[in-house]
Parts: C-alpha cells; structure tokens; sequence
C-alpha cells in the first residue's frame, strides 16, 4: 500500500512539471501553429534570475522572476516571432531554433557553461512526511502550484473575454480575426501566460536540482513537448493528461525496471510513446483541424 | 456604400479574381452569382479583409478597406458569414455569440441584441449553454449569421448560407435576409441557389473566370438564363 501511496506522490510531482511544461507548447501551438523550441529558454532565463535574486527575500524573487520571464516571452514574441507569422511551420520552427541556440549562446557568455548552485528556500529541501511514504515539501509545493496554475487557466480562460477569444483563435484563427479578435493581444497574452508557465516551472526547477546551467530548459522542453504530443497538439486538456499521463509513465518504469536498465528509463518511455502516436497521431484529444476556404 | 472597383486576388501565381467591380448602396441586397471557381468567395474574402488584393480598390463609404487586417474592418462596420459557417465547434453558443460581438462594449445594449438574435433564432436559446458543435447544420449556420450580426455590421457579407440545408431550413435562411433588408441592413450575397437570389436581391452581379460578365438590376435577369451566361454563351 504505502508502495503505491509512494508511486502516486511520485507521479503527481512528476506530471505536474512536465504538464507545467506542456501548457506553455501547447497554448502556443494552439494559436501560431509554431512548437516554440526557445520555451526552454525561457525556463532558463527564469532559473538564471532565480540564480541573480536568490539572496532577497522569497516573495519577491518570485515576483521578479515571473516578471522577467514573462517580459522574455513578450520580447521574443515581438521581435522573433511577430515579422513571421503565417510563415510556413518549417520557417516558424528554424526561427525557434535559432532563438533557442541564441539564447543559449548569451547565457553562456554571461554565466559561463559551468553549473550554478542555488539555494532559494531550504524549506523545499525538506520531508514533510517521513516513514513508509516519504512526501517532500517540494513534492507539495509543486502539485499544489501546479493544481491552482491549471485553476486559474481554466478560469481565465472560460471566463474572461480574452480567454474565450484566445480558445476561438486556437480553435479557428482566421476566423476569430473575422469576428473582430485583434491577433496581436491574444498572440501576445499566450506568449504572456507561456512565460508565467516557465517562470513557475524554473523556480520549481531550481528548487528540485539546486542548480542551473545553460541546459537547464532542454529536457523539461523535451519533455513539455512529447507530452502536448500525446495529449494532443493544441489541446490545453490534452496538454494536462499527457503531461500527467508522462509522469506516471517516467515513475512507473523507475519502479519496475531492473537496475541495470534504469538508466535506459527515457528510451523506454519513447518507445512507448512512438507506439501510442503510432495508434493515435493526433494524440489523445484530437484537435480538429479547421482550414478556412476563402 | 460598398465600391469594389477592379479588384483582382491572386493565389500564389494563380490569379483567382481579375478584374471585379461592383457597387452595393446603403440598404440594397446585391447578389453574386457564378459557377463553382468563379471568384465569388474570394470577392467576398478579400472585402473581409482575409486575403489581399493584388489590384484594385475596395472602399466602404469611401474609406478604403484594401490592406487592413480583417479585425480592423470589422470595426468598420463589415462581417462576413464564411462558407461552411466556420462556427467555432469548442466553443458554447453562449461563446459563440460573444465572440461576434469582440468589437463592441459590454452592456445594455449589447444584451438587447442578444436578445434579438435568440428571439430571431429560437434554437440557439435552446443551446445557449451547448457546445456549438452539437448543432445541426441549419442551426449552426443560423449561430453564425447571428454572430455576424452581433458586430452591428453596416454591410453583411452571406457566403453560400443555403449551402447543404434542407428545403425547409432554405426557407429560414432566406426569410431571415428578406428580413435583414426591412430592417435596412446592406447585404452582399454569394449563393449556388440562383433562382431565391435573383428574387431577393436588388441587383445581381454574375461572376465568371474571376470576372464580372454581366450586371443585372431586379427584374431583368431569369434563373434559366443564368446557364447560358455562366458558360459564356450568352451576356447581359
């Protein structure tokens, strides 16, 4: 019992970032039809703030970190991706290449390519629950930030207007700009939302490796990515399930598999996901595609 | 009102509209007609502003509308009714309905058009809180023309609205532009069905090859001749 109880902390944590990471693809291929590569910049970006402001106070490196995040996004959004868009997708997917690689390259002229230790609250190294189960501050923080995040998005948007106009533009682009939805806010409000995403995501980050380096948004981008995959590029939903379904996958084979293949743990779960693409192209929640006739 | 003058619409190197012109003043219903290929939903587009033209002019009380981005011409008083409806499937009626009216502030007034349009289209009140993608073809395109009309537009623009519904539901469709027009609304009308276009409107452009090839006011053109002008056989 307490094995399972076990497996179930550890795949909620799990999910809960990589369906943190999943949310900021998801919400911009929904809209622009671009996988932005450069998001794991942006969960780079945040861990390196984290790294400048670890010494104020919590609350405020929380704030700051957001901001700058967010702030990132909307840069890129303007001077990268806005003289492009309704380019073809190979076009939009170089261009976040080569964002990503630009960004990278910037973050290793300022930090160097050697890893950075960060301490942002001891309390996130600390158990909360010790015995048969063990729960970490961290594994708490992490689900219930991630449970509120999902809330809100959900709540911003069913009911506010640039929620629902952004869910019509992911849904028929062409046609919310014939309904009178100004491209420009709702492009920019995903990129705004997709930073705030990161910015959540490299805090937490941070918080679980104690450290950051110019790679750091690599594997969560990855990760973020396959897991809007299989939920379904563009589904918000589909997004969530995937990345929870993601998580439970990655805790699942760690258990089972024996020691000697642990470390091949993510070819194992590609394997698996090939398999369910193979099955399901369109991932669990299949977005229809709409292409207007004009 | 609306003066398209000369436009042409290229897809790529295909040139899909090559020379149009037309006019449509306040309160007149005016129909395009054509065979299939003929230019008719790339005129409208270009007028909504979701393609460009290569040539000519388009203006709506003399302000040119060539160029702007479809949400600005919105806000000029035009909105389009696309073929296939193009209403938005994920989305509840209630939404729907909110996003024609993006361009206009919430309140008082805005709800009494609300109001209207459930009253015109008792159906959608049924499926208020629906997903649109339940509805029945007839009823999605009576979601979409309420929708449009929810901008408060000064020109509608109808993309084949009988396309695919049943008799019964032509009839609907066509009652409520018969009523469109008591209530002064001007309407550019792209229809497969000739004969109800040709009763409805003031004035009839034909389309074809990307061109207009005959202009007729009410009462001058037969549905029958319509066959024999579409293949060129014969010209207004």
């Amino acid at each position: 019992m307490s094995g399972f109880l076990q497996f179930i902390v550890d795949s909620l944590t799990a999910g809960s970032f990589y369906a943190l990471f999943a949310l900021g693809i998801a919400l911009i291929f929904g809209i622009m039809q671009l996988v932005n590569f450069a998001h794991g910049e942006l969960i780079m970006v945040g861990a390196y703030a984290v790294y400048l402001l670890q010494d104020l106070p919590w609350p405020l490196v929380l704030a700051l970190v957001l901001a700058i995040v967010t702030v990132t996004a909307l840069i890129m959004e303007r001077v990268a991706f806005r003289p492009i868009r309704g380019a073809n997708p190979a076009t939009l997917l170089i261009t976040s290449f080569a964002l990503s690689f630009l960004l990278q390259n910037l973050a290793r002229m300022f930090f160097t390519s050697l890893p950075k230790s960060v301490d942002i609250a001891p309390l996130l190294r600390e158990t909360l629950l010790h015995g048969s189960v063990t729960i970490g501050w961290l594994n708490v923080i992490t689900v219930a930030t991630t449970v509120v995040l999902l809330g809100l998005l959900a709540l911003f948007m069913s009911h506010t207007r640039v929620g629902v106009q952004m869910r019509a533009a992911a849904e028929d682009f062409e046609m919310a700009r014939l309904c009178g939805v100004r491209s420009n806010r709702v492009i920019a409000t995903a990129f705004a939302i997709s930073g705030v995403l990161a910015g959540v995501g490299a805090i937490l980050l941070v918080g679980q490796t104690g450290g950051v380096s110019v790679g750091i948004g690599l594997t969560p981008v990855l990760f973020g990515f396959t897991a809007a995959a299989v939920g379904g590029l563009g589904s918000l939903p589909g997004a969530v399930a995937g990345g929870f379904l993601l998580g439970l996958a990655t805790t699942f084979l760690q258990q089972v598999l024996p020691f000697e293949f642990a470390s091949y743990r993510d070819a194992f779960l590609f394997v698996g996901v090939f398999a369910l693409m193979a099955l399901r192209p369109g991932g669990l929640f299949r977005v229809a595609a709409l292409t207007p006739r004009v | 009102m609306l003066r398209v003058e000369h436009l042409g619409v290229d897809y790529g190197r295909i040139r899909a509209v090559r020379d149009v012109s037309l006019h449509v003043e306040k309160g007149q219903i005016v129909g395009l007609l054509g065979p299939n290929g003929a230019g008719k939903t790339t005129t409208l587009a270009a007028i909504a502003g979701a393609l460009k033209p290569s040539a000519g002019s388009i203006t709506l009380d003399d302000e040119p509308l060539s160029g702007r981005a479809p949400e600005e011409i919105v806000r000029r008083g035009v909105a389009l009714v696309p073929e296939g409806r193009h209403i938005f499937s994920t989305l509840t009626v209630a939404e729907n309905l909110a996003i024609g009216a993006t361009t206009r502030a919430r309140g008082a007034d805005l709800d009494q058009d609300v109001e209207r349009e459930l009253e015109r289209f008792p159906v959608l009140r049924r499926y208020y809180r629906s997903n649109a993608g339940k509805l029945s073809g007839g009823e999605q395109q009576q979601l979409a023309i309420a929708r449009a009309l929810l901008s408060k537009p000064r020109l509608l623009l109808l993309d084949e609205p009988s396309l695919g519904l049943s008799p019964v539901l032509v009839d609907t469709i066509f009652d409520t532009i018969h009523e469109l027009r008591e209530s002064g609304l001007t309407v550019l009308l792209v229809e497969q069905n000739a004969a109800r276009t040709v009763e409805v409107a003031d004035r009839c452009y034909v389309l074809r090859n990307g061109a207009v090839v005959a202009e007729a006011e009410r009462g001058e053109l037969h549905p029958d001749e319509l066959g024999a002008i579409y293949l060129g056989a014969r010209e207004v």
